[in-house]
């Protein structure tokens, strides 16, 4: 799947990025209704927004990779559409439901996941405890939830040998293998991850990567990846957005956008 | 050494009742990061209408249920009616408003039920039981025995072998991330209120009997070694709670029954610096704080 649905608007030096004034254009094709839309959000804690009027359509079974430095706004937008932060305006849809009044529980039971930043296991829990929980609420019943679990060990056949390990005696791998894999168990319609290739060996981040577009393709899992490991993103991604003091500002099929020297150089720093 | 037998059975079901309410402390500040202090005075109302049933129904078995529901019912009122609305990152904001819920309590038990001592008759004998021609636990230390080993083994089984546990235990260490995976993280906050309280009304009826009777202080006591308990194993430790409530409980049995009840206080204090100048965050401490 590596739809060309990016945006192609000419300006500074690239062919992604877009004029200035122009509104973002990341509607998906007309033959799909998107998984994930964002329209006009705009956030912020205090003072100026993080996120500005920022609008954004991900198809289903799409991945795309969210990229931008430091202070560019990708956490936030992540932790947004969890439900974790409120938004000072615009609007969040899943599959063309407003999650305005959704919690971050209801959020997720309605398909909506997030690994958030920092190998975020239960530290108390056992791996087998952990993917239990993530398991929990899509498979109430016992022998249906174990199906589940044993699906997550397939995924990440290291996790398996250290199923009785607390969280905190994981190695940073491990952690991060457990944290996605206690997503997928619970078999999410989007997943939002926020670097999940933070400090971790590049074999690892490859088998990470693997998983990721694996989900996808067979399972027609929807991805929103915040990485600033730009090669590793767009090695899986169909499409790339990068985003700039909170607002878009290149939206492009992964392969053109690691093309572009110009986008590459003011943006992604490679 | 009969009397040393006798002084350390009976502090092992002392012990266990000072576990029960150290446990209990644990599961609020697991919970919700609170010191509960006026867990004692939440737990002498329960008890209070524990009193009322036996007294109008003559059956202990009701006064004990009653204590329990009621206990639960307190917890759920304040955590939702108080705790809930209190604003703040630290857990002192939350104490403090603890703190003032005591005197409330204490003074508006007081208003309604006077400053006497009501005596309650334990449910069985006081008289020690003999092994070998050795005196050991009465009857009632038996029961006391048995029901807290009851609670004890009942908490280890939710906690530990069960959904609902797992999701207390996930949403007490790691609240953000228990919330990203669907935990409805308020209500096992509420849970854990409720299973906490309920803890300390049984801890305390279980207590009452053997002291000078029910007063609206009569948790006070009890709360002072629970704490002491709950610091010594470390807050987030139920296993610390458990196995320093039996040292406190035959500490103060085996100070009270060599020296005098006086000393007992004492001992409790110098054990509990002790620990605290060799291990701050209590024996059994966490390695990690919550994560999110």
């Amino acid at each position: 799947m590596r739809a060309a649905t990016g945006r192609t608007s000419a300006g500074a030096g690239s062919a992604f990025v877009p004029a200035p004034g122009t509104a973002p254009s990341s509607a998906p094709g007309p033959a799909t209704a998107p998984a994930l839309e964002v329209e006009g959000l705009t956030v912020g804690y205090t003072g100026a927004p993080v996120i500005d009027g920022l609008s954004l359509a991900v198809r289903p079974g799409e991945v795309v990779a969210l990229l931008g430095a430091n202070g560019a706004g990708k956490t936030t937008l992540l932790r947004t559409l969890s439900g974790l932060v409120a938004p000072r305006a615009g609007r969040v849809l899943l599959d063309g439901d407003d999650l305005a009044t959704a919690s971050v529980e209801d959020r997720v039971r309605r398909g909506l996941a997030q690994v958030p930043e920092g190998r975020s296991v239960v530290s108390e829990l056992t791996v087998e405890e952990n993917l239990q929980l993530g398991a929990l609420w899509r498979h109430p019943g016992r022998a249906e939830r174990r199906a589940a679990v044993a699906r997550g060990y397939e995924l990440f056949e290291p996790l398996a040998r250290r199923r009785t390990s607390l969280g905190h005696q994981l190695s940073g791998g491990e952690r991060q293998m457990l944290a996605l894999a206690r997503a997928l168990v619970a078999a999410p319609r989007v997943l939002l991850l926020d670097e999940p290739s933070l400090g971790l060996a590049p074999r690892v981040v490859a088998q990470l990567m693997g998983v990721l577009r694996d989900a996808a393709q067979r399972t027609g899992l929807t991805v929103l990846l915040a990485e600033q490991n730009v090669t590793s993103a767009l090695s899986i991604a169909d499409r790339g957005v990068v985003l700039s003091l909170g607002e878009v500002v290149a939206d492009a099929p992964a392969a053109h956008l690691a093309a572009d020297p110009a986008l590459r150089h003011a943006y992604l720093g490679f | 050494m009969d009397r040393l037998v006798l002084l350390v059975s009976t502090g092992v079901a002392r012990g266990l009742v000072i576990a029960l309410f150290a446990l209990s402390l644990v599961i609020i500040w697991r919970a919700a990061r609170i010191v509960n202090f006026a867990q004692a005075a939440m737990a002498v109302m329960a008890v209070y209408v524990a009193f009322a049933i036996e007294a109008a129904t003559g059956s202990y078995l009701l006064a004990l249920l009653a204590a329990l529901v009621t206990g639960a019912l307190l917890g759920v009122a304040v955590e939702r009616g108080l705790m809930r609305h209190v604003a703040g990152r630290t857990p002192m904001p939350g104490m403090i408003v603890a703190i003032g819920l005591v005197m409330v309590l204490q003074s508006l038990l007081g208003i309604l039920f006077g400053a006497k001592h009501r005596p309650m008759t334990p449910v069985l004998s006081e008289s020690p039981l003999y092994v070998g021609g050795v005196p050991v636990l009465s009857r009632y230390d038996l029961f006391v025995l048995v029901v807290a080993l009851v609670v004890v083994v009942g908490l280890g089984l939710l906690f530990n072998r069960s959904t609902l546990g797992l999701q207390l235990r996930a949403s007490a260490v790691a609240p953000e991330v228990s919330r990203l995976l669907g935990v409805r993280v308020p209500r096992m906050v509420t849970i854990g209120w409720m299973l906490s309280s309920a803890v300390a009304a049984l801890a305390v009826l279980l207590l009452v009997p053997t002291e000078l009777g029910l007063n609206a202080h009569s948790g006070d006591v009890l709360f002072v070694h629970a704490f002491t308990v709950a610091v010594l194993g470390g807050l987030d430790s139920p296993a610390g709670a458990l196995l320093g409530g039996v040292v406190v409980g035959v500490l103060v049995s085996l100070v009270t029954g060599y020296a005098s009840a006086g000393l007992a206080p004492l001992a409790v204090l110098a054990l509990l610096t002790t620990v605290l100048l060799v291990r701050p965050g209590g024996i059994f401490a966490a390695k990690e704080a919550r994560t999110a």
